[in-house]
């Protein structure tokens, strides 16, 4: 207590501009905290880009407010498809994802991972695996991937679980050759990544992304005409 | 013979009156407790013998009960997610536990960082480092606040971004990774920087438990208060020193501050048996008589000046 106290108070008691600096002390500390933490929350939240989450999770915003990284879907998951991310990987903390190139997703018809989400990150009604939107694949490098050089590899198309709807071969000619290029239909594409684990190149020329990464959309152009 | 003083020097006395074991009685006890929590978690992972699956995030009890942590889901809720029922039943389940038999129960019979910040305290007597850099001892409160603000702000569980309680015991779950060094990080900040600095000053984890099980039926009694030699023992036990003297001066012979872990450091450090377990409406049992009391006054206030925190 201060010395601009005329009377001593009694143990206890706490003077009007004490508890009033208190409270402005604390209230301040509450808002450098908080702002610290959300700055980090805000960097942390726009990491999942690569970040392919298990089938049936909600949109990424929303994930990060319902998943409590329990690792319940983790445990579920048969083929050790699914991690929780450490420190260090470029993933918010705790939270589930998998890495095509390593594990992809196998499809299990009755989706178990996302059964057992006891939160709603993952939707648990999910109806059939073939609903799920884990992202979408991309041939991304069409002058590596050996079809388009004229080789019959055709790896992809092969081992993809809904062979022939979400990737089938379509003829072009390119260079004035005939070849058949692997081609995604992203509405039946989802984003198991079986295709990006198999394929025969030291680094896969199909790659399955988030779908906001991997899609581009209709909209208004910058001039704001329909396109 | 000396036998090692595991959990620290303020036991002596009580091991010279009471025996090596009545002395470490709570201590065995809650590392037991610690200890065999985490492994029923790992022995799934490790043993395929899946009694609990999950982490103390969520989990499902023999495939069928589930637990949440309701701080997570706290935060969860203010960042706008409405959660699925499992998890709203499985927070309800260890709300009520905890309210009933003492929210900081987590902290010291539950918590894994818990066996990390007693080592470093316990190393700091045994190196005697004594320097203590003074924190508020409710900055774990505007730590707390600010972390659900933060949640609400950013639409995410925002703790959860650095919480060494879940890095630990997800890291012993399911591995660590880097992890490791924000423990350690811990562990130097309570040995060599701040006396009982994490659990007693910053963990928002333990400050929402101690407010969810403020008042708990389950307290630490001082009935035994009359036969108090005031060696100051319990004091140096307590991880939360400033919660001891209200119950022994005070009116009520009950240790009924929500920072109060119910560790039963305080009932194995005295050696003359003045604390023990009981409810909160046990309070006239054995009380002193008027004599005793006026002299415990004196000597007890004097006493906790030295110790007490400001
Ligand atoms: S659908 Fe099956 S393989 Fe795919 S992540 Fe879920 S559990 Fe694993
Ligand atoms: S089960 Fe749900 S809440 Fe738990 S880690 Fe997986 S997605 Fe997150
Ligand atoms: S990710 Fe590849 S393998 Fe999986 S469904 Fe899509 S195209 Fe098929
Ligand atoms: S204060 Fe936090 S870190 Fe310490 S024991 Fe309690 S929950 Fe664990």
């Amino acid at each position: 207590m201060g010395n601009h106290n005329p009377k001593p108070r009694a143990k206890g008691t706490v003077s009007r501009r004490d508890f009033i600096a208190g409270a402005a002390k604390s209230a301040g500390g509450v808002c450098a905290a908080g702002f610290a933490l959300s700055l980090y929350a805000e960097s942390a939240g726009s990491q999942p880009v690569q970040a392919l989450r298990p089938p049936g999770a909600i949109a990424e915003e929303d994930f990060q407010s319902a998943c409590v990284r329990c690792g319940l879907c983790v445990r579920a998951c048969p083929y050790d498809t699914l991690k929780l991310a450490e420190f260090g990987d470029d993933v918010a903390l705790g939270t589930p994802f998998f890495v095509a190139r390593d594990v992809p997703c196998f499809m299990c018809p009755d989706v178990p991972c996302a059964r057992a989400c006891p939160t709603g990150a993952l939707d648990a009604e999910i109806p059939s695996i073939k609903e799920a939107t884990m992202g979408t694949a991309v041939l991304s490098d069409h002058e590596n991937c050996l079809n388009y050089r004229g080789m019959h590899c055709s790896v992809c198309h092969r081992v993809c679980p809904i062979r022939d709807e979400a990737i089938t071969l379509e003829k072009h000619v390119i260079n004035g050759k005939p070849r058949l290029i692997p081609t995604v239909h992203s509405d039946h594409c989802t984003g198991c990544g079986r295709c990006e684990e198999q394929c025969v190149l030291a680094e896969a020329a199909i790659r399955v992304y988030p779908v906001d990464i991997a899609r581009g959309s209709i909209g208004v152009n910058r001039a704001g005409r329909r396109i | 013979m000396k036998l090692i003083d595991l959990a620290g020097e303020p036991r002596r006395g009580a091991i010279r009156s009471k025996g090596w074991l009545k002395a470490h009685k709570y201590w065995l006890l809650r590392r037991t407790s610690q200890i065999s929590l985490l492994l029923l978690f790992a022995i799934g992972p490790w043993l395929g013998l899946w009694f609990v699956q999950g982490n103390f995030a969520s989990s499902r009890v023999l495939d069928s009960v589930p637990l949440s942590d309701p701080f997570i889901l706290l935060q969860s809720a203010m960042a706008g997610h409405v959660m699925a029922t499992a998890a709203l039943i499985g927070a309800l389940v260890v709300v009520l536990f905890y309210a009933f038999v003492g929210g900081r129960v987590y902290c010291s019979w539950v918590c894994p960082v818990n066996i990390v910040t007693d080592t470093a305290h316990w190393l700091r007597e045994q190196l005697g480092i004594t320097r203590d850099r003074k924190l508020n001892r409710n900055a774990r409160l505007t730590i707390l606040a600010a972390a659900l603000g933060a949640s609400m702000v950013t639409g995410t569980i925002a703790w959860e971004l650095v919480n060494p309680v879940s890095v630990l015991q997800r890291g012993i779950i399911f591995g660590i990774g880097f992890g490791w060094a924000l423990i350690a990080a811990i562990f130097l900040l309570d040995l060599c920087i701040t006396r009982r600095g994490w659990c007693g000053h910053l963990c928002p984890v333990g400050a929402f438990y101690g407010l969810l099980g403020a008042k708990s039926v389950i307290r630490i009694s001082a009935r035994g208060r009359q036969g108090c030699e005031n060696c100051g023992a319990c004091l140096r036990a307590c991880p939360e020193p400033h919660v001891i003297a209200p119950a022994l001066k005070g009116n009520v012979p009950l240790v009924l501050s929500r920072d109060c872990t119910t560790c039963g450091g305080c009932i194995d450090a005295c050696p003359s048996d003045v604390f023990s377990l009981a409810t909160r409406f046990q309070i006239a049992n054995h009380e002193g008589g008027c004599n005793g009391e006026t002299k415990m006054h004196r000597q007890v206030s004097g006493d906790t000046a030295l110790i007490q925190p400001k």
